[in-house]
């Protein structure tokens, strides 16, 4: 009798539930007229990435322009399949999509990246991912529309922060005091949200992404 | 402070220190006879305890080391009773297979050899007959040729010697009738050795047969009779056994690894890529229950096939379930090599797609190219997903080995530790009775002055008494 109840223990935490092994990454792409030439290179991390994801990871790209709190500025998103060859068809898909963004990709008037943040808050938090990253493509420089409110509080708690190809404007060059300021702005705006905060500027250097 | 204060009792410290040692010794003086009985109770005790754990060890060993021969014993017995078993199944399917025939073997030879006589019968060489009217001719002879005797005498010899030319002629048709019977016999003569020699070599053949077993059957009495020489034999047989065995099982699970690395990939299309049992990946815990359902497969079939004895229940069910049980068992392995040559298909196709889908995304334009030679592997993969499973059949023999040898090898290694383990704890008992001794002179280091002086007045105490003995006391 005894050793049926352990049977029966050992069966249940096997099959219990455990945490999520998946990743999920939200990619923000930033299309405001000053950076919108740096395109291009978005699409070699979005390469990468899919190069790295496996199948049962969710994987999104979106734009960041004047009001990015939105749904409609999602490019693409997919969850990988469980299977790899599907997985890997949804990648091919994927790829092909995000080819034709950027060589057709408007730019935008304005800088919503806070906007673009709480979306993919929402967005990662809906999918359970096990880990999650939040990649951020922009030179970090928010230009809000008159009107719009982001003075909201981040929930970044399990979240990782990367900005990405964090460029320098013409006024950085003249005081870079500036960049600095912008890029710590922005890091202790996501530590204090309970985030995890990371730069990489060196696009040949990605392993170290995921 | 302390040290001070001790050398402190007189003015000069060397004298208190002389003086602390007569003190010092004087107490162990007094004491010596307790400390030595305290020494000598304390190490005696570490000793016979020791001596005791030692002697408890060396007979488990001997018990160890009988039950050990026994299971040899055992062991050896059955597997003797095996091969004599076996080899009386040779010799009765040699009696079987040979010997049935035997008595047609006999009418053959019987008939061939009857037909021999006869031919010989007939092939006697008669002499031809003298012919009867030469004495007539002899009288005709002495005939007068003038009575016309010349006539006669003519065709006589015109008749003689046609007479002589039919008996010629006959002569030679008798000769070549019995150069043909002759002839005749020779195929008869062949069949009779052919068939002879097949006699002779199934005779031979049971004869090499009885003398195996001759062997085998001493060798089983020594093993009843629990003979040392045969479980000196046996112990090292299995110890070789075991090795090769445990060489050949080796080689058994790297097959089984390369087997497992062969369906891991595409059992993640069946189960899903991503789910987990505890720690380990469903899909490849999935490609493992396959392979161990293989194994056990291989298992029973050779367990209903009778090359091993792992589950005697299976051994000893009746032939008609056992038969069944073979088809059944092969029809499953039959259908799991095949699910494993699909799965190893489907492995080199989900691996050219990845391969592909890596290409695209690091933007290769030649991602998609399509290698002639690809269907060699795919083929090869493909025949290895089919052949392993059946070679994984064959792991029952080494593992009944293994098994078998196992537990005479894990008794003799206990047999040394135990031994190995009495002889420190013999040596540790014998180690503290001397340490007891050495520790008493120790003692009586520092009190060889009290104890010269003791024995010097045991002496003086002595001497007085033999001075005082009467010399005739003495010499009586």
């Amino acid at each position: 009798m005894r050793l049926r109840l352990l049977a029966l223990v050992l069966l249940l935490a096997a099959c219990s539930p455990t945490a999520s092994r998946h990743t999920g990454v939200y990619l923000l792409l930033d299309t405001s007229g000053t950076y919108s030439g740096e395109l291009q290179k978005a699409e070699q991390i979005i390469l990468f990435m899919l190069s790295r994801l496996e199948p049962a990871d969710s994987f999104a790209v979106a734009r960041i322009d004047t009001g990015s709190f939105s749904e409609k500025d999602i490019v693409a998103k997919a969850t990988f399949d469980d299977r790899p060859s599907t997985a890997n068809s949804q990648k091919r898909a994927f790829a092909g999509v995000m080819r034709e963004f950027v060589n057709n990709a408007s730019s935008s008037q304005y800088t919503d990246i806070t906007g673009g943040l709480l979306q993919a808050i929402e967005f990662l938090k809906e999918k359970e991912s096990g880990r999650k990253s939040i990649l951020i493509f922009s030179d970090l420089k928010e230009d809000l529309a008159e009107g719009y409110v982001r003075d909201v509080p981040l929930d970044l708690d399990g979240f990782e922060v990367v900005a990405l190809n964090v460029t320098k404007l013409r006024s950085d060059n003249i005081d870079p005091r500036e960049y600095m300021a912008r890029v710590d702005t922005w890091r202790q705006k996501v530590e204090k949200s309970g985030g995890q905060w990371r730069m990489i500027n060196d696009l040949e250097r990605l392993e170290g992404l995921l | 402070m302390f040290s001070t204060g001790i050398l402190a009792i007189t003015p000069w410290p060397f004298v208190s220190a002389l003086l602390w040692f007569v003190i010092l010794v004087a107490v162990m003086y007094l004491a010596r006879r307790t400390a030595h009985q305290a020494i000598h109770t304390a190490t005696g005790a570490m000793s016979r305890g020791l001596r005791l754990a030692a002697h408890s060890v060396a007979h488990a060993e001997l018990r160890l080391a009988e039950r050990n021969r026994e299971v040899l014993l055992a062991a050896g017995r059955e597997a003797k009773e095996r091969v004599v078993e076996r080899e009386f199944a040779r010799v009765g399917e040699t009696v079987r297979k040979d010997l049935t025939h035997y008595p047609a073997l006999h009418r053959a030879l019987s008939e061939s050899i009857t037909r021999i006589e006869e031919d010989h019968q007939k092939a006697v060489d008669v002499p031809p007959e003298a012919p009867g009217w030469v004495r007539a001719v002899e009288g005709v002879a002495k005939l007068d040729v003038r009575n016309g005797a010349a006539e006669v005498l003519a065709d006589i010899h015109k008749s003689l010697v046609k007479a002589h030319n039919e008996a010629m002629q006959m002569y030679r048709k008798a000769s070549a009738e019995r150069h043909s019977l002759l002839r005749a016999m020779m195929p008869e003569w062949r069949a009779i050795q052919e068939t002879l020699g097949r006699v002779n070599k199934c005779v031979e053949s049971l004869l090499a047969r009885s003398v195996t077993i001759d062997r085998h059957m001493q060798e089983y009495e020594e093993i009843v009779r629990g003979q040392d020489r045969a479980v000196s034999v046996l112990s090292s047989s299995s110890v070789v056994q075991f090795f090769v065995s445990s060489l050949v099982l080796v080689v058994a699970i790297g097959g089984a690894a390369i087997n497992f690395s062969l369906i891991a990939r595409p059992m993640a299309e069946m189960v899903g890529g991503t789910s987990f049992i505890g720690t380990f990946r469903t899909a490849d815990i999935a490609a493992l229950v396959i392979i161990m359902v293989e194994i056990s497969m291989g298992l029973f079939l050779m367990e209903s096939l009778r090359i091993t004895r792992l589950f005697p229940v299976i051994g000893a069910l009746p032939d008609k379930m056992r038969v069944r049980m073979i088809w059944i068992t092969f029809s499953i392995l039959l259908l799991l090599a095949s699910i494993e040559a699909g799965l190893a298909y489907m492995r080199e196709v989900l691996l050219q797609d990845e391969l592909a889908t890596g290409a695209l995304l690091r933007g290769e334009a030649d991602g998609a190219l399509q290698n002639e030679y690809l269907w060699i592997t795919t083929a090869a993969q493909m025949g290895m997903g089919f052949i392993l499973p059946f070679a994984l059949v064959f792991v029952a023999i080494p593992l009944e080995t293994f098994v078998h040898s196992l537990r005479t090898v894990l008794g003799l290694a206990g047999i040394a530790v135990l031994r190995a383990l009495a002889l420190l704890l013999r040596v540790l008992g014998n180690g503290f009775r001397h340490f007891g001794v050495l520790t008493e002179r120790l003692y009586d280091l520092p009190l060889f002055v009290p104890l010269w002086l003791e024995s010097r007045l045991g002496h003086g105490a002595q001497n007085p008494e033999v001075a005082s003995t009467p010399v005739g006391e003495v010499r009586s």
